[in-house]
């Protein structure tokens, strides 16, 4: 469903995903798992066509997205890292909105918007603004918005990033449902390592723009003769801390944060 | 494609009528402007023979309140990208210019009515326009207004990094324009770098258009006016939608 070659990112003299190569079988559920800046949503801004590559070749159901790029953004559907829902507005609206972008008929959308808001659970707030939810219930909207032109491809990043543990045991358990009944490719990337160990099929752990590991969460252990995961990651990724240099996003963020208090 | 840019549109809209904090908040300079200017300065404008000062000022108020209006829905786009619903629009299945007429046009949209509200209030002050006849073309003028400063937006706020560039663009920008654009003063014999700089000014051409339909005064004549301001909402459009397909998130 997905397949990277060679693939190569660099701003100026940063290099940001430096040469890695890697397969998503369809039906799979696949983990970046990897420290701060390691070019976990990097890859994933390429895949879904919002930056393009240095060098190396991209495939999502067998199209480019450099090169089909519309055709491809019909096959996938994403949860960014930083919220995309418009928060003055209802969930409805939001997936109005969503099925409209994407040239969804008016019946088939509505149709759709009432079974995935149903299926997470937020179809008694649909009219509800989406200032008034909480954290969980807003990644819920987000990806069943994220579904609603039934996409093959399901791309999550960091989607459980600031939940507390019952949103997002929920939301993994909504996940591996869709996964299991409609065959959705699930792409995430995340740093909670019990979170890659219960949902992924397979886990690419990744540091410095490089794949140092790839395999099953059983195959990790083994290969690093770990009990655990978090092991795993340590003895792949050594100990120390990754100290990001704060960009124009991490500013806006942390204003941001200060906003919501 | 009409249906995308329509909903884009019209999200703009809906949000701005279930914002009535904002919309008061929002009217609060330019009553400020009406109130104490167009009152305090009165006295004097009459004793310098150019008549009543409300009646000068009121097109000028509600230019200013365009301009900020629009202006500020286009730079809200830096906030948008980060932390709002641009992203979402940005993957999906659509040319990004649909994508930025949609929104231009709401941004635009929402300043005029905003520029309606406080032409109501102009009213209500005791401005008095020459007759009901004029005002659609007075509205006419204020969309142009509206258009340009909403693209001009869209070029500021899809071209700034951070937050800090906006404090710069509001004090350096926003504010020149409008103090240079005629709205307060007559353009009259200036001193030359001012009439100059003023000429500069796309809102000046909008301001003298609303002045010359609603009251009669004119500095350019009405259709010297309307070319500028036609042809200024061209280029910044076209920048716009340039400066716009360039985004990266």
């Amino acid at each position: 469903m997905i397949r990277v070659e060679k693939l190569v990112k660099r701003f100026g003299e940063v290099t940001a995903v430096d040469d890695i190569s890697f397969e998503v079988q369809r039906g799979e559920i696949f983990a970046f798992l990897g420290p701060n800046g390691a070019g976990k949503t990097t890859t994933i801004k390429m895949l879904t066509t919002l930056l393009q590559p240095t060098s190396g070749s991209l495939e999502l159901d067998g199209l480019d997205p450099t090169v089909h790029r519309d055709e491809v953004r019909k096959r996938f559907g994403v949860v960014f890292q930083d919220p995309s829902l418009d928060q003055d507005l209802t969930a409805w609206e939001n997936m109005e909105i969503h099925g409209v972008l994407y040239g969804m008929p008016r019946k088939e959308r509505r149709e759709r918007a009432t079974t995935l808001l149903q299926l997470f659970e937020l179809y008694e707030r649909r009219d509800a603004l989406v200032k008034t939810f909480s954290g969980g219930m807003r990644r819920r909207l987000e990806i069943a918005r994220g579904l609603l032109h039934t996409p093959k491809v399901l791309f999550l990043d960091e989607p459980t990033l600031g939940l507390d543990p019952q949103s997002r045991n929920q939301m993994w358990t909504h996940v591996k449902t869709l996964n299991d009944r409609d065959q959705v490719t699930v792409f995430l990337t995340t740093h909670y390592m019990d979170e890659a160990d219960r949902v992924a099929h397979r886990i690419a752990v990744i540091d410095h723009g490089r794949i140092v590991a790839i395999g099953s969460s059983a195959e990790l252990k083994e290969q690093t003769n770990t009990e655990s995961l978090e092991g795993a990651f340590l003895a792949l990724t050594g100990t120390s801390i990754r100290d990001e240099t704060a960009n124009a996003a991490d500013s806006m963020r942390q204003i941001a944060r200060m906003w919501r208090k | 494609m009409l249906n995308v840019i329509f909903i884009l549109w019209l999200r703009e809209v809906k949000k701005y009528l279930r914002s009535r904090t904002q919309i008061i908040a929002s009217l609060g300079s330019p009553i400020m402007y009406l109130g104490v200017l167009g009152f305090g300065l009165g006295p004097i404008f009459r004793k310098a023979g150019e008549g009543s000062y409300l009646q000068f000022m009121a097109p000028g108020v509600v230019g200013m309140t365009i301009l900020f209006t629009s202006m500020f829905s286009g730079i809200a786009l830096l906030w948008d990208r980060q932390f709002g619903f641009l992203k979402e629009t940005l993957v999906a299945p659509v040319p990004r210019l649909w994508i930025m007429i949609g929104r231009t046009l709401g941004g635009a949209t929402v300043a005029i009515l905003q520029g309606l509200l406080i032409f109501v209030a102009c009213f209500i002050a005791g401005f008095r326009p020459l007759s009901v006849v004029v005002i659609p073309l007075a509205l006419l003028f204020m969309a142009l207004i509206a258009v340009v400063f909403a693209a001009l937006g869209t070029v500021i706020g899809s071209s700034l990094k951070d937050m800090q560039g906006f404090q710069l663009v509001m004090n350096f920008l926003v504010m020149p324009i409008f103090f240079l654009s005629g709205a307060l003063y007559p353009l009259t014999n200036l001193p030359r770098v001012l009439a100059l700089l003023t000429r500069i000014d796309p809102l000046t051409y909008g301001v003298d258009g609303m002045r010359t339909v609603l009251t009669g005064v004119t500095h350019f004549g009405l259709t010297a006016d309307a070319i500028v301001l036609v042809a200024v909402a061209i280029t910044l459009l076209t920048v716009g939608a340039w400066r716009f397909s360039k985004i990266e998130i």
